[in-house]
């Protein structure tokens, strides 16, 4: 197959998802109605609730769920071929992630803009709001080791993407002050921003930054790790105003030039796949494909984190609840486009099956240097519209980096709150304190960077990602819970969130299983720790779901049944 | 007619800006608000100000937002004597 059929039959298959699917959801499933007068209209305080346009809410929640995981993740899966992973992607995203989305997007507005954590204790039982905090927490410490190792992995692969990179915080600290200091529109600062950054793009090729190979007896990447750490602990304490915000509205300007520079590369160059379509000579250290595929790729198929954007933001800003079709469920398909270009860079960015085999030639090569492949096969595609390749790879590079470093920063500030509220929960004053919790943040993630992998600490850190990829999973598993539930009360068909969920629930059981396994052979007991913390939370939430199954409901007490 | 379009492309990146964030920013100017009008409405509330000579000249401007205030700290009525929005 060549790239650009494939490309154009992820798009036939999204839009078929879309236009047939989801109608079917919105209709027959979650019965919407045009009359129904959603949270936003309803408790509209300028605040919270907010009735925006449905176009510029799919861009919010379009770039709030996509980032630099649905990239590693297929990017690391392409070791068991790309047939596997892009069946996956494609049926996942249609098929679950879309009903997820869409589902807990519908759920939250019937549910006062509530959040699907809020909800679960309503419908599953208390303790459901427990193990959902639970989850996130661990979510959230992954989140920060994990990204942080590939930012180190890309920073010591591509010292050309540094001085962009380092240089895009002035730039947007400039255009955040311009905007909440001086009142300016936002168009021009942030156009000159980009023109300014995508020059920098090009100075980097001339200027690469790296660090030395070995410093103090740790690579240059476990050195990246802990500055990066150290900028995202430094980041999280300034006002969202400042550097966040302006940041992430670049990072979306990125975002879809990268979506357009890779499938235009892969329409106009037409480079052939080399990558094999199912590979049948898997390094022998890597796990079986089945069922880890399905945890190595969460973002971009099905995950959990955007249930927590569906019924945590966008819920609270859905003008109609007609609207919830388009928002939630073509943002779950936006989310697939970037796992496919993702696929299209890994699978046929590569000259030869040489050079590709030269980042899978085991798992940990894949692991660790899956990301790397994107980046150098996005930039081979981009390269066929005229840009030099090193001005392409450092611009993947970059973008990937930028992508990584807002998620750090997101998450350290969730869970500093976090702590604070474990903090006056159980009257542990100095988990309130900003800095101490923020201290504390930042050495849990340094240490699960640095000891997740003994054997090369702070870069083996991303042995971490099937662990993330099976509680992202688990989050989404929780809320396919919740729906199936809805519905069922509802005496509406089950059947479509019902196989989701038993498919995520058995994925993620089963590689849990083999996880375990593998670090207690390796002798990793922090890993053996966290990952049978996930299980029994695993198993926790599926009895749970069958307590709940046997309880009678009114469906009144569920959701707001009336449709105006 | 260029002009409406200009305009209409500034709104529509600004509320792009804008809407990701505003919820953060504008419970973060509640909050500045919230302490402002303890400070000011402290005295009527039973704590010592000592600048409570200066700030007094401040309270006729609290009135507006006052009663949506009071309600959203759990309070039915207004819980000044002399404060009768309600």
């Amino acid at each position: 197959m060549t790239s650009w059929l494939m490309a154009l039959m992820a798009f036939a298959v999204f839009f078929l998802g879309y236009r047939y699917y989801s109608r079917f959801l919105a209709e027959r499933l979650f019965q919407l109605s045009p009359d129904y007068r959603t949270p936003a209209r309803r408790y509209e305080d300028s605040v919270d609730f907010v009735p925006t346009n449905k176009f510029i809410l799919w861009g919010h929640h379009f770039t709030s769920v996509a980032g630099a995981a649905p990239i590693i993740g297929p990017a690391i899966a392409m070791i068991w071929g790309w047939g596997p992973a892009l069946a996956w992607v494609l049926i996942g995203t249609v098929f679950m992630a879309g009903i997820h989305d869409f589902g807990t997007l519908w759920a939250s507005v019937r549910n006062r803009g509530q959040s699907v954590g809020v909800i679960a204790r309503n419908v599953i039982s208390p303790r459901a709001l427990m193990l959902f905090l639970l989850i996130i927490f661990f979510l959230l410490l992954m989140v920060n080791a994990v990204f942080a190792v590939a930012i180190g992995t890309l920073f010591s692969t591509f010292p050309e993407s540094v001085l962009p990179y380092w240089l895009q915080i002035p730039i947007a600290i400039t255009i955040g002050v311009l905007v909440y200091r001086h009142n300016w529109h936002i168009l021009l600062p942030s156009l000159a921003g980009l023109i300014l950054l995508l020059f920098l793009v090009y100075a980097g090729t001339l200027a690469p930054l790296g660090l030395p190979e070995q410093m103090g007896g740790y690579s240059s990447t476990a050195w990246w790790v802990l500055i990066m750490l150290g900028y995202g602990a430094i980041a999280s304490r300034l006002p969202v105003w400042l550097l966040l915000q302006p940041r992430d509205f670049i990072n979306s300007h990125l975002l879809f030039i990268c979506l357009a520079l890779v499938y235009l590369g892969v329409f106009i160059g037409q480079p052939e796949i080399v990558a094999p379509m199912y590979n049948t000579a898997v390094p022998d250290d890597a796990p079986p494909l089945l069922p880890l595929l399905f945890v190595t790729i969460a973002c971009g198929a099905i995950s959990g984190f955007h249930g927590l954007v569906s019924s945590g933001t966008s819920s609270k800003q859905l003008a109609h609840e007609t609207d919830a079709r388009f928002v939630g469920y073509l943002g779950s398909t936006g989310e697939g486009l970037l796992a496919v270009a993702a696929i299209l860079a890994t699978a046929a960015g590569f000259a030869t099956v040489g050079d590709w085999n030269e980042h899978y030639g085991s798992w940990a090569e894949a692991s660790s240097q899956g990301i790397a492949a994107f980046v150098e096969g996005a930039g081979n595609h981009v390269n066929q519209l005229g840009i030099p390749v090193e001005v392409a790879t450092t611009f993947m590079s970059m973008m990937v980096v930028a992508f990584a470093a807002t998620t750090l920063d997101t998450s350290m500030r969730l869970q500093r709150f976090i702590l604070g509220e474990i903090g006056r929960q159980y009257r542990m004053p100095a988990l309130g304190n900003i800095n101490f919790a923020t201290v504390l943040v930042f050495l849990s993630c340094a240490a699960l960077a640095f000891f997740a992998d003994p054997s090369n600490p702070g870069a083996g850190g991303m042995v971490l990602w099937p662990l993330f990829g099976t509680t992202n999973q688990l989050t989404a598993g929780l809320s396919l819970l919740v729906l199936t539930l809805i519905l069922w009360h509802l005496k509406r068909p089950i059947i479509y969130s019902l196989v989701p969920f038993l498919f995520v629930g058995v994925m993620t059981i089963w590689s849990m299983i083999i996880n375990i396994g593998t670090y207690l052979r390796e002798g990793n007991m922090l890993l053996v720790v966290i990952g049978g913390l996930i299980f029994v939370l695993n198993i926790w939430l599926i009895l749970e779901g069958i307590n709940a199954v046997r309880q009678k409901r009114d469906p009144s007490e569920l959701l707001d049944t009336d449709n105006d | 007619m260029i002009r409406e379009g200009l305009r209409r492309l500034f709104a529509f990146y600004d509320e792009m800006y804008q809407a990701p964030y505003r919820r953060i920013e504008r419970r973060a100017q509640r909050r500045r608000d919230d302490l402002f009008r303890l400070m000011v409405l402290s005295e009527s509330l039973g704590v010592p100000n000592p600048a409570a000579f200066y700030t007094l000249e401040l309270v006729p401007f609290m009135l507006e937002d006052f009663h949506e205030w009071h309600q959203r700290m759990g309070m039915e009525h207004s819980p000044l004597e002399g404060f009768r929005c309600c």
